[in-house]
C-alpha cells in the first residue's frame, strides 16, 4: 500500500505579502514554507502508515530549492520524495499543474490499495482546485475537506467539514482525499528523522521523465499552456470596525433600522 | 574553526526553535512559579529524539552530533532554563558516561531506555562535604561477593526525584584518595536506595534537585562503571562534557533575555520616545549581543572538538566560564532595561536572571573553570 501526498512550497503569507508589478507574488522576498494544509495531509498519511505499514511518498512541483522542503517532510517520517521540476513546467496554473502532477503520480503508479492525499488549498493561490483536478485526471473518486479519516480494509470513511455542517462519506481505495487543518496537528521533525532525511530516496522528475505521458501536452503546460491570466491583484482595503448593537428588544431593532435607513440601505 | 552549519544542523535548530516556542515557552512561567517538573514536555522531547541526540541509533539514540545537542539546550534555554537543564543533565551526566565508559552489556541494558527518554538519568557526585573538592567523597562501596554495598548520601542531584538511572560515585578504597573512587550505575529500584528532600531553589525551579541516600544499597558487581578506582577520572571526563551543556544553557538564557529586551524596548515609551531610540539602550544591547555571540563561538567550538574526538577539556571550561558569566551579566542588564516591570514576574527576564546564576555554580563553579584553564596553560 502506498500513500502519495502532494505538497507545495509557498511563501509565508502570515507576515507581509509582497506583490510584483505584474500582480504575481514576489516569492523571493518572502520566507518559503511548506503549505500548512499539505502538512495536515502528510500527518494523516503518517498516521495511516503507523496503522498499516504503508509507504508514504511526497510529490511536489516547483523549482530545485524545493528540495529543502521535501527533506524536511522526510524528516517527519515520509519514506521518499519526488520533485517535479522543469523549465517547461514553470508558470503553470492549476489546470496545467494538475495535469503534470497527475502524470507524475501515474508514473509512480496508483494501485488498488493506494491513496492520494492533498492539502485543501495552498495559501498563495487559495484556489483549492489542484487536488480535485488531479482526481479527475486520474479517474479517482475524490473526497474533499477531510476533517477525520478512518480506514478499514479497502474502505475509507471520511468526515467532511463543510461551512454548514459535516458529511460522512465512505469511499473505496484507490481514491484522493483533500485535507483541512481540523484533521490533525502535524508532528515536528524528529532529530533522528533529520539525520536520516538526506539518505532517503529523492528523485527529480524533469520534462524528459514525463514528456511521453499522455497527460503531458506541450500546449497545455507551463505559462503558455495555462488558461488562467491574472488581470490584476491587489490587497483589499481593510474593513472598518463593525458596530455592535446589543439586545433583542424593539428599541434596539428600531435603532438598527434607523442606522440602515440613514445609510440608504433600507 | 569552521562554524558553517551542516544542512542537518540548520534543520534541527529550526525544529528545536519551533518546539521551544510552541511547547516549552508557554509552560516556562508556570513551572517556575509552581516548582513543577514538566514531565509532559519530557515525554514530547523523548518522541522527537531530544533525550538521546548525539548517540548512535544502535543504542536507541537519534544519530545526531554534539553541536546539535548543544543547540538543543541553547534553544530550550532561550525560553526556559529549567527544560534546558533537564536535557543537559540527562544527556551529559548520565547517558554520556555510560556510553563512553560502559561495557557492551551495560550499554545494551541501559542506553535504549535512557536515549529514547523512557527513563530519565541523573548523576550523583556532589556530597555535603564534597562539592568543588569532589575528591572528598564519603560515600563508600564495599564489595561483598557478587555485589557492592553502598552507604552515604549525595546532594543537589539534578533530575534526582524523577530519574530512574543514576551514575553514582563512591569510595571503594579510602586509602587511595582520588584513585580509590569508583563509578556505579544505580537503578532507583535497588534495595537501600532512597530519594531525599527536594531543594527549594532561587532559579531553574521546575528542575528537580534533591538528595540521594544509600543505606546498605545493593548494587550488582556488573554495575561497576569502568574499572574500580577510575571513578574520579570518569567524573572529571563526564563534567568536561557536561560543561558544554551548561555553557549552552547559559548561552540560551542570555540570548533569550536579549530577545525579550529588544521586543520590550521597541514598545515601551518614555519621554515620548521608544526606549530603543535611546543610545543607552542601543549600546547596552550591542554589548549584550556581542558577549553572547562570543560565548556562542566558544560553546560551538567546544562542541565541535568533542565531536571530532579532540581534547576539548579547556575549551569546555572556557565556554562554560564565559557563557555563564556573560549570561549573568546580560540577564541582569535585561532586567535593568525593563526597569520596574523587569523586576516583576509579569515578564520573563527576572526568571532568566535567576536561572542564569546557577550556570556560574553547577558542574564546576567559575572558579573551578579558571583552575582547569590555568592548569591547561601550565600555570602552577
Amino acid at each position: 500500500m502506498k500513500i502519495i501526498v502532494c505538497v507545495k512550497q509557498v511563501p509565508d503569507t502570515s507576515g507581509k505579502v509582497a506583490v510584483n508589478p505584474d500582480g504575481t507574488l514576489n516569492r523571493a522576498s518572502m520566507a518559503a514554507i511548506t503549505n500548512p494544509d499539505d502538512l495536515n495531509a502528510v500527518e494523516a498519511a503518517l498516521v495511516l502508515k503507523e496503522q498499516t505499514g504503508a509507504e508514504v511518498i511526497v510529490v511536489s512541483m516547483g523549482p530545485p530549492p524545493a528540495e529543502g522542503m521535501l527533506r524536511e517532510v522526510m524528516a517527519r517520517g515520509v519514506d521518499r520524495a519526488i520533485l517535479v521540476s522543469a523549465r517547461e513546467f514553470g508558470g503553470s496554473d492549476t489546470y496545467a499543474t494538475s495535469q503534470i502532477l497527475a502524470a507524475a503520480i501515474d508514473k509512480i503508479g496508483v494501485e488498488k490499495d493506494d491513496i492520494v492525499m492533498c492539502g485543501r488549498q495552498a495559501i498563495d493561490g487559495d484556489t483549492a482546485q489542484v487536488g480535485p483536478q488531479i482526481a479527475e485526471k486520474l479517474g479517482l473518486p475524490q473526497v474533499s475537506y477531510a476533517a477525520e479519516i478512518t480506514k478499514e480494509g479497502d474502505t475509507i470513511t471520511v468526515k467532511r467539514m463543510l461551512e454548514d455542517g459535516y458529511m460522512t462519506i465512505k469511499v473505496k481505495t484507490p481514491c484522493l482525499i483533500t485535507c483541512i487543518k481540523e484533521l490533525n496537528t502535524p508532528r515536528y521533525m524528529s532529530v533522528g528523522g533529520i539525520y536520516e532525511c538526506y539518505s532517503k530516496p529523492y528523485e527529480i522528475f524533469d520534462y524528459n521523465t514525463l514528456k511521453d505521458h499522455p497527460f503531458i501536452d506541450k500546449d497545455t503546460i507551463g505559462l503558455s499552456g495555462s488558461p488562467t491570466n491574472i488581470l490584476t491583484s491587489f490587497t483589499p482595503p481593510q474593513k472598518g470596525a463593525g458596530m455592535m448593537l446589543e439586545g433583542a428588544d424593539k428599541a434596539t431593532c428600531d435603532k438598527l433600522a434607523g442606522i440602515l435607513a440613514a445609510k440608504h440601505m433600507i | 574553526m569552521d562554524f558553517h552549519l551542516t544542512k542537518e544542523q540548520e534543520m534541527v535548530r529550526k525544529m528545536y526553535r519551533e518546539f521551544a516556542e510552541t511547547e516549552v515557552k508557554p509552560l516556562a512561567e508556570e513551572i517556575d512559579e509552581e516548582e513543577r517538573f514538566p514531565m509532559e514536555t519530557v515525554e514530547k522531547m523523548a518522541k522527537l529524539g531530544m533525550m538521546g541526540i548525539y548517540f548512535p541509533k544502535e543504542y536507541g539514540g537519534a544519530g545526531g552530533d554534539v553541536l546539535s545537542y548543544a543547540m538543543c539546550v541553547e534553544e530550550l534555554a532561550k525560553v526556559c532554563g529549567t527544560t534546558a537543564v533537564i536535557v543537559s543533565a540527562h544527556t551529559s551526566l548520565c547517558c554520556a558516561p555510560i556510553f563512553e565508559h560502559g561495557t557492551e552489556e551495560q550499554k545494551k541494558k541501559y542506553l535504549p531506555d535512557l536515549l529514547s527518554g523512557k527513563k530519565i538519568g541523573a548523576f550523583g557526585l556532589t556530597e555535603p562535604n564534597a562539592g568543588t573538592d569532589a575528591s572528598g567523597q564519603q560515600t563508600t562501596a564495599v564489595l561483598e561477593g557478587d555485589h557492592y554495598v553502598l552507604n552515604g548520601s549525595k546532594c543537589f542531584i539534578t533530575n534526582g526525584t524523577v530519574a530512574e538511572t543514576f551514575v553514582v560515585f563512591a569510595m571503594t578504597d579510602k586509602k587511595l584518595g582520588n584513585h580509590g573512587i569508583s563509578a556505579f550505575i544505580v537503578e532507583k529500584s535497588f534495595p537501600g536506595f532512597y530519594v531525599g528532600k527536594h531543594e527549594k531553589k532561587m532559579g531553574i525551579r521546575g528542575s528537580s534537585t534533591c538528595d540521594l541516600i544509600f543505606e546498605d544499597c545493593i548494587v550488582p558487581k556488573e554495575n561497576l562503571l569502568g574499572q574500580e578506582g577510575k571513578g574520579f577520572k570518569i567524573a572529571m571526563m563526564t563534567l568536561d562534557g557536561g560543561r558544554i551543556g551548561i555553557a549552552a544553557q547559559a548561552l540560551g538564557l542570555g540570548e533569550g533575555a536579549i530577545n525579550e529586551a529588544i521586543k520590550y524596548t521597541q514598545e515601551r515609551v518614555q519621554f515620548k520616545r521608544r526606549l530603543s531610540q535611546f543610545q543607552n539602550t542601543q549600546f547596552q544591547l550591542a554589548d549584550m549581543h556581542t558577549r553572547m555571540q562570543a560565548a556562542q563561538y566558544l560553546v560551538y567550538a567546544a562542541a565541535m572538538k568533542k565531536q571530532n574526538h579532540e581534547n576539548y577539556s579547556m575549551d569546555a571550561a572556557m565556554a562554560k566560564l564565559f557563557a555563564a558569566e556573560s549570561a549573568s551579566d546580560v540577564t541582569r542588564r535585561a532586567v535593568q532595561l525593563f526597569g520596574g516591570y523587569g523586576y516583576t514576574r509579569e515578564y520573563p527576564v527576572e526568571r532568566m536572571m535567576r536561572d542564569a546564576k546557577i550556570t556560574e555554580i553547577y558542574e564546576g563553579t567559575s572558579e573551578v573553570q579558571r583552575m582547569v584553564i590555568s592548569s591547561h596553560l601550565g600555570v602552577k
